[in-house]
């Protein structure tokens, strides 16, 4: 640095950064883990000089300067270079010398990663660890007049329905005529949400399908997993796990033309079809898929040339309205399977949301909605996306239901809930809120990540690299280095334990409610909250 | 938890031959309701078979307004059975003016309407009754339907019954459900007391419902006038019984599979899954979430009686051919049918439905996993 009237407005300190690298040179071996493993290299090997003053006693001889040097390690300050606190550091460290520590007070970064006009874009989720979810509580517990249930003994009923149910009134008409009804798929409460082959690491994605497949085929499971917007592997289009797939279709249309090409040799329905207008962690943006992570493997299953970003538009840009976009879809793409798999549309929860379950109510073909609330994550977008655009999913789905009751369609036109679920942990109270809310399924993606791959993100903006394909983990990076990092087997064992821990725990939460026998859709009353506004807002008991 | 006590029998008999049976199950009511619904009736009634006969609690003011209602619409009194109390009620009952038993003859502009339209337009006559009188409590109106009456109060059954004067020869029915309630989770309201009725179906309903709200907003969203008021979680039962055969023509048989539905696994196994499993989905909001035992009677006076899939409340049946009664609990039965072979006493459990048809001769037992034949 020159010493005097040169300073770069953004030139920062390490105190300006929101992570700062705790180091302790007692402790390290200088074995070199540590920067070797840093994704974004924010430590470098430091070699410090260092001054000791010798004052000897007397006036015999004069103080001199005694200069030695020490190595270790010596965190940049570079916007591009700053430590993104994932502490992976940490994990390799042998000695426990080095984590990095949350800045006390509001970085200065955050004004200087715009660099050369452009924002900043990351993955990960919306940063803001409050959640309404985690505040309702479950008050109708049975007692004595109507005994509770037991949670280990008593025989559940936790399925939940895909697909456009009929109402009762056209049943006879259906049996009679032995007529069609639509697809209806019946399937565990919670999803997997639509996490791309892309966004995610191969072995990420084969953690997941190898563990979907074991839920189904060994525990009896029926878990349903959304492929995301980048197509299916070829393999899995032809294999007979493809019926636990839901298969999604955006607006960047990537990998359709092999899923099409593959449907003459499909041996199994998929699941059913997602169309995604919309994501909650970037409402009215479309996917992004950032040239670091698009190698051959990806442009070739979504049919792109490698090495270049895949910003998918914010539309279907083939269709201008409405009823083209969700009327002539949804019959194009029930039409291609005869009519024999479930199609919903997906979008993010959004002050408009009527308008479109209104029209969805008027199109028998329609399988359902998701919303996906403004805590969903992404593997890239727009910070200011992520942590200022979008709606609650709590209110959305509230409304959503009520708005089908009122139309006397809360049965047939099933509500997938997203956004957040879990996101503190609590998966299964915060699962069940949603569906005593009116929601007949959840869909989670980033608490998968985090219990059964180990990622590390969080609200407080930690990590969240997920979009430059550095992912220290190796769940969302495309680089055979970091991809290896991760072991399928073990990611499917987490995936596991994740649905037989939240199985037992959702049990544990409609057991005290005396339900048994069918999944709680609707059952507000069993729902209280100590926030007299969200009460009301939500329709249910406020609670203190 | 409440008692319940349904008989039928091919002699007319008094109504408190079924609180006699509920006061033996005595430990298992409060006081906070007891409610009678008589039909097939016999004595002064006997007469009137098709003439609808209103059943209610009146003020002197709400009678008035009845008059008036009812004149109004060209309905004149045939008949009328007027209770007008002693001046000190039972402890807990609340004093009224008038409990009113009225039958009607028909408007003469009403003869050339289906039986459809006139069952509708009873339907219609009740729920604004029932809602003139909502707001100062001066109309508390049960049924309004031909065959049917209905009594219900606050208090002790057989308290109630000495204070009315429940043993009166004109009041005999052969067909009777009678419950006397445990107040539960809402507040002592007489339009929550068993049983419910609606155009000929009663049932009542022992232990809570704990599905009930989404089956509420399912029933009310349907737009079926009939379907309101819910001031007991058990009402929505009897409209259940309701929807299911008049609206989608079904058997006794699908009440039961629509509201305890096979698991998803033993609709594999059913010969008839693919059909059944339709209806499950499709009627997925009824599905009850018990413990609940339901006795009800049909409109051609087929007695009833189904559990719920987890079978956590007691209920018999038993009798000999030309009596049969239904309760709660075997020693109501041994009150008030004690000459009978007990060893063909029966109590149904998850998979089953018993009912009695109006012939009074056997018990008919059907099991979720038979073929579908209806009961009735």
């Amino acid at each position: 640095m020159e010493p005097m009237g040169r300073l770069d407005p953004s030139e920062l300190s390490v105190k300006d950064l929101p992570w700062q690298i705790l180091w302790d040179k007692e402790k390290c071996s200088l074995c070199g883990r540590c920067t070797a493993a840093c994704p974004v290299r924010a430590i470098e090997l430091g070699v410090h000089r260092k001054r000791i003053l010798q004052i000897p006693v007397g006036l015999q001889e004069h103080p001199s300067n005694l200069f030695s040097l020490y190595h270790g390690i010596r965190q940049r300050t570079d916007p591009a270079h700053a430590c993104t606190g994932c502490a992976l550091c940490s994990l390799v460290c042998p000695n426990g010398a080095i984590v990095p520590i949350r800045s006390a007070e509001t970085d200065k970064l955050r004004f200087h990663v715009n660099a050369g006009g452009t924002p900043r874009r990351r993955g990960g989720r919306r940063n803001d660890p409050r959640s309404l979810l985690d505040e309702i509580k479950f008050i109708r517990i049975s007692m004595l007049t109507d005994p509770a249930l037991d949670a280990g003994r008593h025989e559940f009923e936790l399925r939940t329905l895909l697909g456009r149910v009929l109402p009762p009134e056209q049943i006879p008409t259906v049996i009679a005529q032995d007529g069609w009804a639509p697809p209806v798929r019946e399937i565990y409460p919670l999803i997997i949400g639509s996490m791309s082959f892309g966004a995610l690491s191969p072995n990420m994605w084969e953690g997941i399908q190898l563990g979907v497949a074991y839920l189904n085929e060994e525990m009896g499971m029926p878990v349903r997993v959304c492929t995301g917007e980048g197509g299916c592997p070829p393999r899995l289009l032809r294999s007979r796990f493809l019926k636990y797939v839901i298969l999604q279709i955006a607006s960047g249309y990537f990998g359709w033309d092999e899923i099409i090409h593959a449907l003459p040799d499909m041996k199994e329905d998929p699941c059913a079809v997602e169309i995604k207008y919309g994501q909650g962690a970037k409402p009215g943006d479309g996917g992004l898929l950032m040239w670091y992570k698009v190698n051959r493997l990806i442009a070739a299953i979504r049919g792109v040339p490698p090495g270049i970003s895949l910003p998918s538009p914010p539309t279907h840009q083939t269709k201008y309205s409405i009823e083209e976009a969700v009327a002539k879809m949804i019959q194009s793409m029930s039409m291609a399977w005869g009519f024999r798999v479930p199609v919903f549309p997906k979008i993010s929860a959004t002050s408009t949301t009527l308008a479109v379950l209104n029209n969805l109510t008027r199109n028998p073909y329609a399988g359902g909605l998701a919303l996906d609330g403004e805590d969903g994550g992404t593997g890239a977008a727009y910070n200011v996306s992520m942590d200022h655009m979008g709606h609650p999913i709590a209110s959305n789905v509230r409304d959503a239901y009520l708005n089908l009751v009122r139309l006397g369609k809360q049965n047939e036109l099933p509500l997938l809930a997203a956004g957040g679920i879990g996101k503190n942990g609590n998966l299964a109270a915060n699962a069940a809120a949603l569906i005593m809310l009116g929601a007949s399924g959840v869909q989670i993606g980033k608490y998968l990540m985090q219990a059964a791959a180990g990622c590390l993100g969080s609200e407080a903006d930690r990590c969240n690299i997920c979009n430059i394909g550095l992912c220290p983990k190796g769940i969302t990076s495309q680089d055979p280095r970091l991809d290896r990092r991760l072991d399928p087997e073990k990611v499917a064992e987490r995936l596991v334990d994740v649905y037989l821990s939240f199985d037992t725990e959702l049990k544990k939460i409609v057991a005290p409610l005396g339900r048994s026998t069918s999944l709680p859709i609707g059952m507000s009353d069993a729902l209280g909250i100590a926030d007299h506004p969200a009460a009301e807002r939500l329709g249910i008991r406020y609670v203190i | 938890m409440c008692r319940l006590f349904a008989v039928t029998s091919d002699e007319p008999f008094s109504p408190m031959v079924a609180l006699r049976a509920i006061d033996v199950m005595k430990e298992g009511h409060d006081g906070s309701g007891v409610g009678l619904y008589l039909t097939d009736l016999g004595s002064d009634f006997e007469q009137f078979k098709g003439e609808p006969i209103l059943s209610g609690i009146f003020s002197n003011e709400g009678l008035k307004a009845l008059d008036r209602y009812m004149m109004d619409l060209d309905f004149m009194v045939k008949y009328k059975l007027s209770i007008r109390p002693a001046k000190n009620p039972p402890p807990g009952t609340p004093r009224r003016d008038n409990y009113v038993i009225r039958v009607y003859e028909y408007p003469p502009d009403w003869e050339s309407l289906t039986t459809e339209e006139i069952q509708h337009r009873l339907l219609l006559c009740r729920l604004q009754l029932r809602k003139m009188g909502e707001a100062d409590e001066s109309m508390m109106v049960f049924s309004f339907w031909p065959d049917a009456i209905m009594i219900k109060e606050v208090g002790d059954p057989m308290a109630v019954a000495e204070y009315l004067g429940l043993n009166r020869k004109e009041l005999q029915a052969r067909t009777m459900l009678a419950q006397g309630r445990q107040n539960t989770n809402y507040a002592i309201n007489i339009y929550a007391c068993h049983p419910f009725f609606i155009q000929g179906f009663a049932t009542m309903t022992n232990g809570e419902n704990t599905a009930f709200v989404p089956i509420r907003e399912f029933l009310m969203s349907r737009n079926y006038p009939g379907y309101t008021g819910y001031q007991s979680d058990s009402e929505v039962f009897t409209h259940i019984l309701h929807y299911t055969r008049k609206n989608l023509g079904l058997g006794l048989d699908m009440y039961k599979h629509i509201i305890t539905p096979l698991k998803d696994e033993e609709l594999v196994r059913h010969p008839d899954g693919q059909r059944l499993r339709l209806w499950k989905q499709s009627c997925r909001p009824l599905i009850i979430d018990g413990p609940n035992c339901v006795i009800g009677c049909l409109p051609d006076k087929t007695l009833f009686m189904v559990q719920d899939s987890k079978k956590l409340r007691p209920g018999i049946v038993g009798g000999h051919p030309g009596m049969f009664a239904f309760s709660s609990e075997m020693c109501g039965l041994d009150a008030a049918i004690p000459a009978r072979d007990k060893s063909r006493d029966f109590q149904p459990m998850k998979y089953d439905t018993v009912a009695v048809g109006p012939d009074r001769k056997e018990v008919k037992r059907w099991s979720q996993w038979e073929g579908s034949i209806p009961l009735n």
